[in-house]
């Protein structure tokens, strides 16, 4: 019973999901003995990891190494045959729905770039804003001077100030990226989980991106996927290397680099 | 000008025409003597009515359509619920001026030789009740087939599909006498409404006003949700659903929320509808019915909710028209205007004079 009044701890109103996250251990997320299949597939072969607080951490891997998959099950998108997720040390992930998981504090980014193209900038960051998403509270809400702050501050982060009138589907691909970020940090969230920020952007929309992830971890903990190894050795202290849905390594960017089972898995032995 | 109605040049011209037809249909049909040019007859009065209560059917439809992507194939049929709660109403008045002369009993059970009346019509000599029911009953079936639909993530071609086999799964059951709302016939022959003669003129000046009124206010409610955040919350279901939900929002509530609605403005179109025309029956369900309501947004230009009052008015003009004129040749005219549009006019008659005023 214990367990199932902490599991649910969070839909308290007098409490938010920040009070009720217990990270006295330092380690804001726990992916523990995680299996996915589809068809027979194995997409992620009991993969274990660990985030710490205010980390910065990179994923790589080569295609099929289940690094999307592994976001899917985090975000409450795809269920593990089996393995438990947790958000803190209170938290079961597993038992949420993607609203919920949102809800509780994670924010994703997905490949693609995914704005709300005929919405203009600011309200993509309006409709991102943490805060009551019910039905009712959507139909009155309204922007408090604050909130409108808020957007304003985030629009500076993104570099997007001049161009918040302007329909989301009407940038260009950095601006997307960035928008979507921007849209996670409207979130507020404890852990952002970032897919493939930098693909298909140029060299100097790149380094742009590397200072804000830089710039966001302490205040929030980043998990990176990418596949462009220059941009991973830009922002990352600590590397995690999946490969056939497991961990293969972990560490620094220099050491895992060293790493001969690396060197085959991404030279092809 | 209120909020909602700022940038919505299409929807400040609807609700002044509508406020002057309002003001001179009554003069021009009571005021003017028959005879005299501008006298309009009461026939054209009623038809008036008519093509309004589509247009509001066509507004609950761009609502669900345009705004939050669910191309519902099915929305007549909470528009026919509507009319036959009115009509069940309509057939209570009747009373012992039936054929049968049954105080209690409408004719069609009389014949059948039911003894008494079913419980489920019990209440609709109420006015109020029965109003209540044109509201509660789509709305209710809306929110029971959107909460199974919306929950298990059917969208798109599927959700269209299955709206289409609600309301003709529903065609088919109340053209069985055994279900008690009249079979094949439907629910005819009504007499009077709250006590006036629904043949009368002023009766259906009455009705035209109430549908002109409630066209405007559907339209208003509709600009409000639009409007506020929840509409362009629905926007952005329509547009990446699955974002949506990573940013936190239930999609199924909102889905759910505002599709109950629309059936709602679709039962309250049903019931101005049927004492205008006078009779309701089966075949009011006819998925072909339901697939015009979308051809008529189409026109229109959807997501405008102004295009949609436009194209019904435009489409069932045509109609009335072309079915006098060429009986034979409307449904041709109806499936090669749909092309014509879907090729030519992606967005509709709203959307090319959005691109003349750019110009």
């Amino acid at each position: 019973m214990g367990g199932q009044v902490e599991r649910w701890q969070y839909l308290n109103p007098g409490k938010t999901f920040a009070e009720t996250l217990n990270i006295s251990h330092q380690t804001l997320l726990y992916v523990e003995g995680v299996s996915v299949t589809f068809d027979g597939f194995r997409a992620l072969n009991d993969l274990s990891f660990y985030v710490d607080t205010g980390e910065l951490r990179c994923v790589i891997g080569p295609n099929g190494a289940g690094k999307t998959t592994m976001m899917d099950v985090i975000t409450g998108k795809t269920r593990p045959d089996k393995g438990m997720v947790y958000f803190g040390q209170t938290i079961d992930l597993l038992q949420l729905d993607e609203p919920a998981v949102a809800r509780v504090g994670i924010g994703r980014k997905f490949q693609k770039p995914t704005v709300f193209e005929y919405h203009s900038v600011l309200e993509n960051l309006e409709l991102a804003m943490a805060g009551d998403k019910g039905v009712f509270a959507s139909l009155f809400a309204r922007l408090t001077a604050s909130q409108r702050d808020r957007i304003d501050e985030v629009l500076g982060i993104i570099g997007l100030t001049d161009l918040v009138g302007r329909e989301a589907g009407a940038l260009s691909h950095g601006q997307k990226q960035w928008l979507e970020i921007g849209m996670l940090l409207m979130q507020d969230p404890l852990l952002l989980l970032v897919d493939e920020p930098v693909a298909g952007m140029t060299h100097q929309e790149m380094e742009r991106t590397a200072e804000l992830l830089k710039s966001l971890a302490g205040r929030h903990t980043v998990v990176v996927v990418e596949h462009d190894m220059d941009f991973v050795r830009s922002i990352a202290n600590k590397v995690t290397v999946l490969h056939q849905g497991s961990v293969l390594a972990e560490g620094r960017m220099d050491e895992v680099q060293a790493d001969p089972r690396v060197i085959e898995v991404y030279l092809g032995g | 000008m209120p909020t909602i109605l700022r940038e919505d040049t299409g929807g400040q011209v609807l609700l002044t025409v509508l406020l002057v037809v309002t003001v001179l249909v009554p003069i021009l049909n009571l005021a003017v003597p028959d005879g005299h040019p501008l006298h309009l007859s009461t026939y054209t009065v009623t038809l008036l009515g008519k093509y309004l209560t589509y247009a509001l059917l066509a507004v609950a439809v761009d609502l669900v359509w345009g705004y939050l992507g669910i191309l519902s194939l099915g929305h007549a049929a909470f528009f026919a619920l509507g009319g036959y709660a009115m009509g069940m109403y309509l057939m209570r008045q009747i009373g012992e001026r039936g054929v049968y002369g049954d105080p209690v009993l409408p004719d069609f059970m009389v014949f059948l030789n039911w003894k008494e009346l079913p419980w489920f019509w019990w209440g609709f000599d109420q006015f109020w009740f029965a109003m209540l029911m044109a509201l509660l009953v789509p709305g209710l079936l809306a929110f029971v087939f959107g909460w199974l639909a919306f929950r298990s993530r059917v969208t798109g071609v599927y959700l269209s599909i299955i709206t289409q086999a609600l309301t003709y799964a529903l065609m088919l059951s109340f053209f069985r006498n055994e279900m008690g709302f009249g079979g094949n016939n439907g629910l005819t022959d009504f007499k009077e409404l709250l006590g006036f003669n629904l043949q009368t003129d002023s009766v259906r000046i009455g009705l035209f006003v109430a549908s002109a009124l409630a066209l405007a206010a559907g339209y208003l409610a509709c600009r409000v949700i639009v409007t506020s955040r929840l509409g362009r919350v629905a926007v952005a279901i329509r547009d990446a659903e699955g974002r949506t939900r990573f940013i936190g929002y239930r999609v199924e509530h909102i889905k759910l929320a505002i599709f109950t609605f629309s059936a709602v403005l679709a039962g309250i179109a049903g019931a101005l509808y049927v004492p205008q025309v006078g009779i309701i029956n089966p075949g009011e369900f006819s998925p072909l019915n339901s697939i015009e309501v979308v051809i008529w947004v189409a026109v229109g230009g959807r997501a405008t909710l102004y295009g949609a009052v436009a194209g019904a008015l435009m489409v069932n003009y045509g109609k009335t028209y072309l079915t006098g004129a060429m009986p034979e040749a409307w449904l041709f005219a109806l499936g090669g205007l749909f092309v014509l549009v879907t090729l030519f006019l992606p967005r509709g008659v709203a959307g090319l004079l959005a691109k003349r005023r750019a110009a």
